[in-house]
This record gives C-alpha cells, sequence and structure tokens, in this order.
C-alpha cells in the first residue's frame, strides 16, 4: 500500500546529506593525519637503519647510480632551457627601462634561489620518485618485500636506505647542474642572440647573486631530496594490488612529493629570509 | 578423523612439544575478518597440508605462521616464544629458521638466479664468495635446475624454473619449518609432479613443512596431515572455521559436504548463487537505465 509523503523526508534528506557530508570530511581528516603519522614513522625508521647498520656499496651504488647519473641529461636541459626562457620573458621590460645589461642578475638571481631548485625537484620527482614507487610497488605485488622479509632482511634497510641516501646527497648535486646549465643558457640566450654585453652581464650578475642566494637554493633542495624519497618509498610501500595500483602509486608518489616541494619551498623560504634578515640587516641589495 | 575440528585441535603426537603452535588466531583486515579462532599444534618432521577454496585465508595463515601479518587476535608460538612479542630484530633472526616458497616464487628482480639462492647466506653468515657459489650450485643441483641458471635473471626462467629456484633459496639456511604457499598453481602436471617430488625429496625428518595448496594430488601425495579451513562468511555462527583435520586417507572418506564438495572438485550450489548475483546485476544495471531516461 502506498502511503502518503511525510513532510520530513526533504528534511531527513538535508541532514542526511549534511551528516554524509560531515562523515566524508571526517573520513578524509582521519585519513590524512593517519598518512602523515604513517609517512613519519616511516621517515624514522629509516634514518634509524642508516645508523643501524653499515651501508654495503652493493646496495648503494646501483640506486645511486639511477638516480644521479641517469637524471643528469634530463636535469642539464631543464636547467639550460629555464635560464633561456628567462631571459625571453625578462628582456622586454628590462630594454624598455634601458636596463639590459642588468639582464645577468635578475636571472642568476631567480634560478639559484628559486627556479633551479624547484623545478629540478619537480622534474626528478617525476622521473625518479615514480619509478621508484612504481619499482618498490611492484616489488609489493610480487611478494618481493614480503621474501625479504621472510628471509630475516630489513626491507627498509634494502630498499629505502640507499633511495633515501641517494636522492639526499644526489639531488642537491643535480640543482648544482641544473643551475650551472641555467646560468650558461641565459648567457647564451643574452649574449649570443639578444647581443649583451658579456661584461656587464657578468658583473651585474657578481655584483647582486652571492653565495647565501646559490646556498639557500641548495639548502632546499636537499629537503626536497628526502621528501621525495621519503614520499615515494612509501607510496610504493603501500601499494594496492594489481596494475592499477601500482600505476596509482607511481602518480601518488608524484603528486604528493610535488605538494611537498612546494610546501617546503614555502616555509624554508620564509625561514632562510629571516636567517638572511638576521645576519644582513640591511636587507637584500636593490636590483633596479 | 574429525570432521568438524574443535577449536583447539589436538597434535596428533601427543607426547612431542609443538614446534609450532597457532593459538587461538585471529585476523582482520579493517572489517574484514579472514581467520577466527584457529588453533593447530605443528610436530616436528610432519608435513602438514592446508586445503581451501579461494579466499578462506590460507596465505594469511601461512604468512602468519612467519609474522608477515601481525595477528589481531591469538597468537603463534615457535618452540614456545611468542612472536607477537619479538622486536623486528627477533623477528628477523626467527626467519633464519623458516623457508618460504611464495606462490609466484618472488625472486628478485634485479639480481640473478645464483645471486638469489645467494641472497640469504650473505646476509646471515659470514661464509666466503666460493663457498656461498659452492652451496647456490649444490642448491640449484638438488631442485633440479640446470646450472646455465646461475647467470639468468628470474624474467629469463619459465614458472616451474622460477618456483624450483625459490625452493632452492628457501632451502639456503637449511631451515627448519619450510612454508609453501601453492606451490603447484599454475603449473603443467608434469611439472606439478616435479615440484611434488621435490617436496618429498627435501623433506626430512628434521624438517616440518607447511604446504598450502588448492591441488589434491598435492596434498594425497605429501601431506602427512591435511587441514580444511572454510571461508568465515560460508559459515553458521558458531561453527569452527577447520572444517576437516586428518590423515590424505580421511580426507578422501570425509561424510562432510562442504569437504566432499571440494575434495570432487563440484560446483554444486555456487553454480546458483553466480546466477543469482548476475541476475541481480542485470536488475541494478536496467534500474539505472530507467532512472536516466
Amino acid at each position: 500500500m502506498a502511503t502518503a509523503p511525510s513532510p520530513s523526508v526533504p528534511v531527513a534528506g538535508v541532514t542526511g546529506w549534511l551528516a554524509g557530508l560531515v562523515a566524508n570530511l571526517g573520513d578524509a581528516a582521519i585519513g590524512m593525519v593517519a598518512g602523515i603519522g604513517d609517512v613519519t614513522v616511516f621517515a624514522f625508521r629509516t634514518i634509524g637503519w642508516i645508523f643501524a647498520r653499515r651501508q654495503r656499496r652493493d646496495v648503494l651504488i646501483p640506486s645511486f647510480y639511477q638516480i644521479g647519473v641517469m637524471s643528469l641529461p634530463v636535469v642539464a636541459l631543464t636547467g639550460l632551457f629555464i635560464g633561456m626562457v628567462l631571459a625571453v620573458q625578462s628582456y622586454g621590460q628590462f630594454k624598455a627601462l634601458g636596463l639590459e645589461t642588468r639582464l645577468g642578475s635578475v636571472i642568476n638571481l631567480s634560478l639559484v634561489r628559486e627556479l633551479g631548485p624547484v623545478l629540478a625537484a619537480t622534474m626528478l620527482a617525476g622521473r625518479v620518485g615514480s619509478a621508484m614507487a612504481a619499482e618498490l610497488g611492484t616489488m609489493r605485488v610480487t611478494e618481493q618485500i614480503d621474501a625479504l622479509e621472510s628471509i630475516g632482511a630489513n626491507p627498509i634497510y634494502y630498499l629505502v636506505v640507499p633511495r633515501f641516501l641517494g636522492c639526499l646527497i644526489l639531488i642537491p648535486s643535480l640543482t648544482v647542474m641544473a643551475d650551472f646549465m641555467g646560468v650558461l643558457g641565459g648567457y647564451f640566450y643574452s649574449h649570443v642572440l639578444l647581443g649583451i654585453d658579456y661584461h656587464h652581464y657578468w658583473n651585474n650578475s657578481r655584483q647582486y647573486v652571492d653565495v647565501f642566494d646559490f646556498l639557500t637554493g641548495v639548502f632546499k633542495s636537499l629537503f626536497f631530496g628526502g621528501a621525495i624519497a621519503l614520499v615515494s618509498c612509501h607510496h610504493g610501500f603501500h601499494c594496492d594490488k594489481g596494475a592499477e595500483g601500482v600505476g596509482r602509486a607511481a602518480t601518488n608518489a608524484f603528486v604528493h612529493s610535488f605538494v611537498m616541494i612546494l610546501l617546503l619551498d614555502l616555509f624554508l623560504g620564509i625561514w632562510l629570509n629571516n636567517v638572511h634578515d638576521f645576519f644582513r640587516p640591511e636587507g637584500p641589495r636593490r636590483l633596479l | 578423523m574429525n570432521t568438524t575440528a574443535p577449536a583447539t585441535t589436538a597434535s596428533h603426537d601427543a607426547e612431542a612439544p609443538p614446534l609450532v603452535r597457532v593459538d587461538a588466531l585471529g585476523v582482520r583486515f579493517g572489517s574484514q575478518e579472514v581467520l577466527r579462532d584457529i588453533s593447530i599444534d605443528l610436530t616436528a618432521g610432519e608435513t602438514l597440508v592446508v586445503l581451501g577454496e579461494s579466499g578462506c585465508g590460507k596465505t594469511v595463515l601461512l604468512k602468519s605462521m612467519i609474522g608477515l601479518v601481525r595477528p589481531t587476535a591469538g597468537d603463534v608460538l615457535f618452540e614456545g616464544r611468542s612472536l607477537s612479542g619479538m622486536g623486528d630484530r627477533q623477528l628477523a633472526h626467527l626467519r633464519t629458521r623458516y623457508g618460504f616458497v611464495f606462490q609466484g616464487a618472488a625472486l628478485f628482480d634485479s639480481l640473478t638466479i645464483e645471486e638469489n639462492v645467494a641472497f640469504p647466506l650473505r646476509e646471515h653468515t659470514r661464509l666466503t664468495s666460493p663457498e656461498i657459489h659452492r652451496i647456490a650450485v649444490s642448491l640449484i643441483d638438488e631442485v633440479g635446475l640446470p646450472r646455465t641458471v646461475l647467470l639468468k635473471k628470474p624474467v629469463e626462467l619459465s614458472g616451474g624454473m622460477r618456483k624450483r629456484a625459490g625452493l632452492a633459496r628457501a632451502l639456503a639456511l637449511e631451515p627448519t619449518v619450510v612454508l609453501y604457499d601453492e606451490p603447484t598453481t599454475g603449473l603443467d602436471p608434469i611439472m606439478t609432479d616435479v615440484i611434488n617430488e621435490l617436496m618429498l625429496r627435501v623433506r626430512r625428518p628434521t624438517v616440518t613443512s607447511v604446504v598450502v595448496t588448492h591441488d589434491m594430488n598435492t596434498a594425497r601425495k605429501v601431506g602427512d596431515r591435511v587441514i580444511m579451513l572454510y571461508p568465515l562468511f560460508r559459515l553458521r555462527s558458531g561453527e569452527p572455521q577447520i572444517v576437516f583435520d586428518g590423515t590424505p586417507a580421511e580426507l578422501d572418506r570425509s561424510p562432510d559436504p562442504r569437504v566432499r564438495q571440494f575434495v570432487e572438485g563440484r560446483a554444486g550450489s555456487r553454480l546458483m548463487e553466480l546466477q543469482e548475483e548476475q541476475a541481480r546485476l542485470a536488475d541494478s544495471a536496467t534500474d539505472d537505465e530507467e532512472e536516466q531516461v
């Protein structure tokens, strides 16, 4: 028998919808806190295993080769093009002010402080981070990580520590490479194609870019490297079953590494500016 | 014979203390309960076969025995020592007493077969490289693989060869307990029998084995004792999850319809369930289309 619709039904519907929304938000918040907790525990275990046992060369070298040597071409190319693009984008404004000889200062300053480290790290999160997540994810799915444990070997020691150390040591080195290639790219475009005098170009660069700016970028890349390794290895270790699970782990590794790079860049940028102000209360030199 | 086994199953040899005791084990992943109140005593030298349909928790039981899966209730004891009370280092040390043969062999992709077989020896012994090489070669000989595989990567081997290489790696540290996870699944009948023969060959008076399988021939050939697990969602309230515990000969004579269905490989009511599920899916698809219209 059909019953007349109760007037309270729409209210109950809205209440139900709101309750569902709150429940979903709660689930998401709990999931996020649990995820951050998981990664933190994972990070402490990884750092613990760096000191718990002597590192083996035969385990470290393949990881270092994959992370460092194999990434050189792509990082060099990234740096070179960032330098050239900066020259392309800045030239018009500087020429309008008659200050094109100061182009070197703005290109090299933005390069070593910000764009070199961030774009190199982003490129490496895609190349190295996704590859690490996919490799460890496949090992999880095919029970190779279980096999390591069943032998009495620690998977963090064998699989995560070499990748973490590789990223921690080599991503700053690759950032230096990206900076160098960017400086070359900017100079090439400014001098060879735009015809800016090389003496003024370098003189202005030297005047406005100091060691602190360069070290700021390298210091940040140390944290970017550590974050890429931990986030990517964590995704690989906790990969869902099947090809879909491995694909999702690789994608999430890149996305979450990128978010971490942006967050770290902001907070380290604020902190490093404070450090700069502490040692140089007169503030930064004026570009214009 | 025990067709409706009690929660606590007595060991066959009451005199000998159990080497491995699974004590009221329960495992739950989130809201899904996989194992409930499983108790098994495993005496030294025994070969236990664990039968059951896919998804009934056989592999989870096997992994719980070596601490790869942490139980949510109960415990596993090895020589009277509780696994759940052990730290990472104690557990790693204990695992040197075990050999685990994985369903897909789980050989390390980046290493050669020799490096795979030698891995436990490099990890846990101070043997020199020539000594490790000699042991790896003898293990490869023991499982009947040609020595030419030593320098190959796992991906270059067939399924049967990979399983044999996995067995060689599991035997490297001369384990007290060997755990086999579906060792013959996906192999042709000849290779299945080869693996069965190998399991018998490595069975020494001091080696205790647990074999998880679907294969009745394997169960009959290698098992001293067989237990059968049943999926929890198919059990009525209060029924034990171990629906059979006895010898392979007793298994063939079991009157329990659940055991008979598995032994004889009959779909029975499962076909009806399949048809009902398909009908339900078809109905929901029709409802969705009507809503869209």
